[in-house]
């Protein structure tokens, strides 16, 4: 792993600094999302890596990805996103997908030529996912897919959508899911959400009315819908955990370069123990956070029981993010607070850190399921 | 809420405030924040509603309250629109109750009535790029030339500076770190000029930016006492700047849990409203119990200071602790919203930026922190 990752993080560093950091205060004012950057995220090799190579993956594991994540998140938090979303949309189909399906979707998401997005959210339903009312009436040769779904990332510039809608029963069981290419009739985006961060990445809603979709759309069997989300959703959790340990190291280092050139009452900032003292307990907490997000990809890697630790990291790394970048903000004082230091925008993207891929609350419910079973056998 | 101790002018200010940031700040703030718009027409109508020189002498138009008025004034406009608040703040305190405080009659009757009206806005000028959290070391200095004084630097991170006509202005006058005199600085006064605008985090309709003096020519008679007075009205100009900033988060914690009680008497998931899970109970708890802790806290500390119980100490710990309790507050606000808390729909992650900037400004927490040890470890030492 030593090689590989030096091999692809001294690109992805540089990639990051060249073409990412130039635009990223601009673009999160502006709101804009550059397609073209994801392609040559792509290019390098970095919108699919853990898929096998038999589909131009790179057939690395989620170990290799978190450190991906991680670095690509010191820069923009948004572009990590859209990458972890899209290879989470990936690997659904390459576990659950027919040789067909295969085929057809992954060549252009692995390669990075086209986005993937996840839509389980709706309006009514948000940590309460298995009450979802987008329907999927079964017709003539397919389905017809009628509602819609809330705050999907890549929302309108992903070209391959995982919609999650109810074709039997109420409840996790009566749940499918379903691929559906952006074009297709009665499938339309509605407003674009205006967020307080992560603003990059956008978050738009989907709007399906008696939109076809055929027999050949539907990833898996009919209800197993709800259990491909959340297996979904338990790899996504150690990303979003490897996302929050970037956020943390860039807050980190941009406290630390100020903290050494900032003089007040006649010395360097960094001299007095009170920063010290944020700086030190910034540093332990993100790196303790860290070797849990690792420990889950480990784990994942090694096809043992990760649920627990990936909620685990997710949970940690993300309000240990929190903390360290609002931390940022306060030691860079007054230009922290500025938009021409980063360390706002950091506090800012680390807020939403604490609500995807399932709340935080929702991490200890499931942390806490675990422990049970754990004990209970 | 008010407390048994406020007063019927108290409780009137009270009603007055709460109704206009009802119809003069909320139905906008979500608006201004997002084009980082100046609410000029609501400090216009402050002036109506006389609160611009909370604490000024009623001789001037002022309303002659004290620290606790100015906090309920804060507490009610922040409730609604911090960043106006914060305005409205750096002109009420920041300017116009230094002037009262400090000046002499002959300043006081030409500036004061037209700032307490609403026709002047007012700013103050301390901070320096280099001299933040130390401030006393500041750089721009005034030289006396003949007639006048010709005053050069730079002033950064000054709240109301693009629309500011009056500056209450700190300036060197010796060699020595305690050399510092205050000078009234109208605008057009040639070579006084306002740098570029500052673009922020939060408190997005707070207008910031920086003062640049390139040999200002000011006349004697807009010195302020005398040369070398200013740092002891400095740094009790500072405590009820810190109380009152206090009030702001107060009144975003207020917002915070309001909006919350709400949210989770509707809001349904797994077949329950959020407020029958214990999780969402435990935030709503502790968020109330906090808010009412603070401002108990807070009002206490202005009703103390009222009655003459002042001192540096007082003013700092309310700072430390207040702003940062909120910041937490407003965090999970945005939490038990979910999506829509990180929404720009709902007001929560405004509360929480705007927030973000009293554990910064009026001195971080870093410097209260400093303030109240090294105060209480000299009074130890003097007992």
């Amino acid at each position: 792993m030593k090689s590989q990752y030096s091999e692809l993080i001294g690109p992805l560093t540089k990639f990051r600094k060249n073409k990412i950091d130039p635009h990223v205060e601009e673009d999160d004012k502006n709101e804009h999302f550059r397609l073209e950057l994801y392609q040559e995220l792509g290019a390098l090799g970095f919108c699919g890596m853990v898929l096998n190579e038999e589909f131009e993956g790179l057939g690395l594991g989620y170990q290799e990805f978190c450190e991906v994540l991680k670095e690509l998140a010191k820069s923009s938090v948004s572009y990590a996103v859209t990458i972890s979303v899209s290879t989470m949309v990936q690997a659904m189909i390459e576990k659950y997908g027919n040789q067909k399906q295969k085929l057809k979707y992954l060549p252009e998401l692995t390669s990075g030529q086209a986005i993937a997005a996840f839509a389980l959210s709706e309006a009514g339903s948000g940590s309460d996912a298995a009450a979802l009312k987008t329907t999927a009436t079964k017709t003539d040769g397919g389905y017809l897919l009628s509602g819609s779904k809330m705050w999907i990332t890549s929302g309108g510039v992903a070209e391959t959508y995982l919609v999650m809608a109810r074709t039997g029963e109420a409840g996790a069981k009566g749940i499918s899911a379903f691929l559906v290419k952006k074009g297709s009739p009665g499938f339309s985006f509605g407003k674009k959400e205006s967020k307080m961060g992560w603003k990059v990445s956008p978050t738009r809603e989907l709007v399906f009315e008696n939109c076809f979709v055929s027999e050949e759309n539907l990833l898996g069997s009919l209800g197993q819908g709800f259990s491909i989300a959340m297996d979904a959703l338990d790899r996504g959790r150690i990303t979003i955990g490897a996302i929050a340990a970037g956020l943390s190291a860039r807050a980190i280092e941009e406290s630390l370069k100020y903290s050494l050139i900032r003089k007040q009452f006649g010395q360097n900032i960094f001299d007095f123990q009170g920063i010290q003292f944020m700086l030190s307990e910034m540093e332990t907490e993100s790196q303790a956070s860290w070797l849990v997000v690792k420990e889950a990809a480990r784990l994942y890697d090694q096809h043992e029981p990760f649920q627990k630790f990936a909620c685990m990291a997710k949970l940690k790394a993300t309000d240990v993010a929190m903390k360290v970048t609002t931390d940022a903000v306060q030691i860079l004082g007054g230009v922290g607070y500025t938009t021409e230091y980063p360390v706002e925008r950091l506090m800012r993207d680390a807020k939403v850190l604490q609500i995807v891929e399932g709340t935080n609350q929702i991490q200890k419910v499931v942390i806490a399921r675990n422990l049970k079973k754990e004990i209970q056998g | 809420m008010s407390l048994w101790y406020f007063t019927e002018e108290e409780k009137e200010l009270q009603k007055v405030c709460r109704q206009f940031a009802r119809q003069e700040l909320a139905p906008r703030a979500e608006k201004l924040d997002h084009d980082e718009k100046f609410n000029l027409e609501a400090f216009r109508k402050m002036g109506e509603i006389g609160v611009l020189g909370i604490t000024a002498d009623p001789d001037f138009g002022g309303a002659g309250m004290g620290t606790l008025g100015a906090t309920i004034v804060m507490e009610e406009f922040g409730r609604a629109c911090a960043s106006s608040t914060l305005s409205y703040l750096a002109h009420s305190i920041l300017c116009v109750n230094n002037i009262q405080n400090n000046a002499s009659e002959k300043q006081k009757e030409k500036y004061l009535p037209k700032l307490i009206s609403g026709e002047h806005i007012g700013c103050m000028g301390m901070s320096e790029p280099e001299y933040g959290s130390d401030a006393v070391g500041m750089q721009t200095r005034a030289v006396k030339k003949g007639d006048h004084y010709e005053i050069s630097g730079t002033k950064m991170w000054i709240t109301n500076a693009q629309y500011a006509d009056v500056a209450y202005l700190y300036t060197r006058t010796g060699e020595e770190k305690k050399n510092l005199s205050t000078f009234i600085v109208e605008k057009g006064t040639p070579g006084f000029s306002v740098g570029k605008p500052i673009h922020k985090m939060g408190m997005r309709a707070s207008p910031t930016g920086e003062l640049v003096f390139d040999k200002a020519k000011v006349p004697l008679e807009n010195l302020v006492g005398k040369e070398g007075d200013s740092i002891y009205h400095m740094m009790k100009n500072l405590e009820i700047e810190r109380i009152t900033i206090s009030g702001i988060s107060l009144g975003i914690a207020q917002a915070c849990v309001d909006q919350c009680l709400k949210y989770a008497n509707e809001r349904k998931q797994f077949g329950k409203t959020l407020g029958q899970f214990q999780l969402i109970q435990k935030m709503l708890a502790e968020m109330s119990s906090e808010t009412d802790m603070m401002r108990h806290y807070l009002y206490n500390v202005a009703k103390e200071y009222d009655m003459g119980n002042k001192g540096p100490v007082k003013a700092a710990q309310v700072k430390l602790t207040i702003p940062k309790m909120v910041t937490k507050i407003a965090l999970d606000a945005i939490q038990l919203h979910g999506g829509y808390g990180y929404s720009r729909e709902f007001p929560l992650e405004r509360y929480m930026r705007d927030n973000k900037l009293n554990e910064i400004g009026a001195g971080t927490n870093e410097v209260m922190i400093m303030i109240i040890a090294k105060n209480l470890l000299q009074e130890l030492s003097h007992s």
